[in-house]
């Protein structure tokens, strides 16, 4: 028996749904599993806001980004459903960012009460705000800080990690590697401000110095569109003259206008992570522990492409749903949230240990992913940096930090 | 071949009418695309030789007669000559095939398909595939009862211990155990099953005297000075009289050595980095354990619970087996 795939979109192209039901009925005994027979439907918003081509043609959208991760998650969800008398259902939906709120109505409307949501906080928030009661949302995109502080919500949890997290990664191996002399390049818009924010904290908390600090400004003209990567490529160089001695140039460009030209166009002998060189990620096509390669290959067979960190997430926010099914043979979102953050719950999810929630906002621990684009360099949280209740809990926002109180 | 088998056959005879038992140890190389062999009396590598290509599985016919390599990207098990170490053919075993378990009469195979959400039961003989199992995702440990009647297998993202029966070739029974199970082993009784959890950090027992069998006791772990996650049980092996099992704990580079009536665990002993499978010599005097990250194998000694040395071999030992009397 095999799983049942039917792919089908509308006339507009925004909408695609996947299905993967499957029936328990050819399986016998089920004695010791809880007897039941659920369909448990979720949906899969994808905001899709306006953007230029990237810097890389490595990271050309595809029209299937994120959904293909729903695709496999829900197929993994179905085999064990199969097992447990368990079907699993997942409509998947792309939006422009005027139209996601009605969307998600619709769907609210249709009857989903479990989504995945990959937006930026504005809209996420409109939809967590405006759901019903006993609906549950997964946040497979945003990095946001505020949303797991002072914005958190009682019915989202964060599946992504937080730009705290990615950042906390990478000072974190920085200093291991006792290069704690930073130099930081940020963009000009509000994503790379609030990106560098995120960086300057985990200096602070890591004991790493931000020994200098610039501002590339995106004047809009500088893009490999209208060939203006050979100008961004000179202007580089001058750019990085006369910095204060480091150790490495940390890139905050949250919005791929500069950083992947900064490698080998600096002006100093140095390093570049962060947007660029050595980049945080949750999933990296080259990850190959922990049977990662498995992940990777049953991805690869389904989409014909690399998996990338929206297509895990969002496959891991579908995990999550599925193995809090399983335990407590229960589809009710409360319960789900409840199973959730409890402290029963722990998911593999091909990162070499156990993925939890923390309890005071709903951001999911993981570990972090650094990766050069070819290799898996290293994953944090790196040895040495300890905490009380979990080294996971070294990367990000912990409790005492957070303003969240929606979880109480 | 057939020539080739008979010499095999004899030379072990007369190896096994000297006093002094030496028996091969194989060890399979992941990373290193061959198999190290070993002396188990003065533990020296005396060969390493190529396997295919990303060798994980291994196992021996009961009668010493065939080596089995799952060549995990070749999609093939790979049949070597044990004592001339020459390959004499290939077995089809679906795709990506991880680990595998021999029907102790030596036949059929039983290899899960890690990539395919398979278990394909071949015939050796007759090197023709006899039936595909449909079970959950990844499906890596295997193991059958001793009296042949059921063949187990986990399945490492679906997190279950499938209960196959043996001539249906049906799914009779599910065991839902703790996140990635790795590998399952009976005891030599049958009355008792061990399933590892490697993310879950535990070991499962379940009681096959039962109807349905449920799981009785989880077994967890605990090393003062190591994280909690890193005690990750991987390998398991129990011994013939069931009073002791030991479990390789992956990361942590430890192995539990646990009471096999209480199911208590009594000590950890010190062995390389990674390790992942065991296997006992026949005597059950030595236990090795392969040691992925640091590229060796430790010896255990089984009665003194005593770590005695470790060998260097191939790169990224994954699994290992012991040519039996």
């Amino acid at each position: 028996m095999a799983a049942e795939n039917r792919f089908w979109s509308n006339l507009s192209g925004l909408r695609l749904r996947a299905r993967a039901a499957l029936l328990g009925a050819a399986f016998a005994s089920l004695a010791t599993l809880p007897a039941v027979a659920q369909e448990v439907r979720a949906a899969v918003i994808r905001v899709d806001y306006p953007s230029l081509l990237p810097l890389s043609r490595l990271d050309l959208p595809t029209e299937d980004r994120a959904f293909a991760g729903a695709t496999l998650g829900t197929e993994d969800n179905a085999t064990t459903g199969r097992f447990m008398g368990q079907t699993y259902e997942t409509v998947t939906i792309a939006t422009a960012p005027e139209q996601a709120l009605a969307e998600f109505e619709r769907l609210a409307a249709e009857g989903y009460r479990l989504f995945v949501i990959l937006a930026r906080e504005a809209e996420l928030l409109a939809m967590a705000d405006a759901a019903p009661g006993d609906a549950l949302l997964f946040n497979s995109r945003s990095g946001a800080g505020s949303l797991r502080s002072e914005e958190c919500r009682a019915n989202l949890l964060h599946v992504a990690p937080s730009d705290a997290m990615r950042a906390d990664a990478v000072t974190q191996f920085l200093v291991w590697k006792k290069w704690t002399n930073l130099f930081l390049v940020h963009g000009s818009n509000p994503e790379d401000v609030a990106l560098a924010d995120a960086y300057r904290a985990s200096a602070s908390k890591f004991g790493a110095r931000i020994v200098g600090e610039r501002e590339f400004t995106d004047t809009g003209g500088s893009r490999v569109s209208d060939s203006g990567h050979v100008l961004v490529q000179r202007q580089l160089p001058v750019f990085m003259q006369n910095t204060p001695r480091h150790d490495v140039v940390l890139a905050a460009d949250a919005t791929d206008y500069f950083a992947e030209y900064l490698p080998y166009n600096t002006w100093e002998a140095a390093p570049v992570a962060g947007s660029a060189g050595l980049v945080p990620a949750t999933w990296a096509p080259t990850h190959e522990s922990w049977g990662a390669t498995q992940l990777n290959t049953r991805f690869e067979k389904l989409a014909n492409r690399p998996m990338r960190d929206e297509d895990y997430q969002t496959w891991l926010a579908l995990r999550v749903i599925g193995e809090a099914v399983t335990r407590t043979g229960s589809a009710d979102p409360a319960e789900l949230r409840a199973y959730a953050l409890g402290d029963e719950f722990t998911l593999a999810a091909f990162k070499g240990e156990p993925v939890t929630f923390r309890k005071w906002n709903g951001q999911m621990r993981q570990p972090i992913l650094l990766t050069n684009g070819r290799m898996t360099v290293s994953v944090s949280p790196q040895d040495g940096f300890l905490h009380q209740r979990t080294l996971l809990d070294s990367l990000g926002l912990d409790q005492p930090e957070s303003a969240c109180t929606a979880f109480e | 071949m057939i020539r080739s088998t008979l010499l095999a056959t004899a030379a072990a005879l007369a190896i096994a009418a000297t006093p002094a038992l030496a028996n091969n140890v194989f060890v399979s190389n992941e990373r290193g695309n061959t198999v190290t062999v070993l002396d188990s009396t003065t533990w020296e590598v005396i060969a390493e030789f190529p396997a295919g290509n990303r060798p994980r599985g291994i196992t021996i016919a009961p009668d010493g007669s065939e080596l089995y390599v799952c060549a995990s990207d070749d999609d093939l098990v790979r049949v070597f000559d044990p004592n001339t170490f020459e390959e004499l053919h290939t077995l089809p075993s679906g795709p990506d095939p991880e680990l595998f378990v021999l029907h102790p009469s030596g036949n059929p195979l039983y290899i899960a398909n890690e990539d395919d959400n398979m278990v394909t039961v071949v015939d050796v003989k007759t090197r023709q595939v006899l039936a595909e199992i449909p079970v959950g995702i990844e499906p890596e440990g295997m193991a059958i009862s001793p009296d042949a009647r059921t063949v187990i297998n986990t399945s490492e993202t679906t997190n279950m211990a499938h209960f196959i029966d043996a001539e249906s070739y049906e799914i009779v029974h599910n065991v839902l155990v703790d996140q990635r199970p790795r590998y399952a082993e009976f005891t030599t009784d049958g009355t008792k099953l061990y399933v590892s959890a490697e993310i879950g950090g535990t070991v499962s027992v379940i009681d096959m005297t039962a109807d349905d069998p449920p799981i009785t006791k989880k077994i967890t772990f605990e090393v003062p000075g190591i994280q909690p996650e890193w005690l990750q049980p991987v390998g398991v092996k129990v011994t013939a009289d069931g009073s002791r099992v030991f479990v390789a704990l992956g990361p942590s580079n430890r192995v539990a050595v646990i009471d096999g009536e209480t199911d208590e665990v009594i000590k950890y002993l010190l062995v390389g980095q990674r390790v992942w499978q065991l296997a006992f010599t026949p005597d059950e005097k030595f236990l090795i354990t392969t040691n992925g990250n640091s590229n060796d194998v430790s010896i255990i000694d089984v009665e003194r619970e005593e770590v005695i040395k470790s060998v260097q071999v191939g790169q990224q030992p994954w699994g290992v087996v012991v040519a039996p009397d």
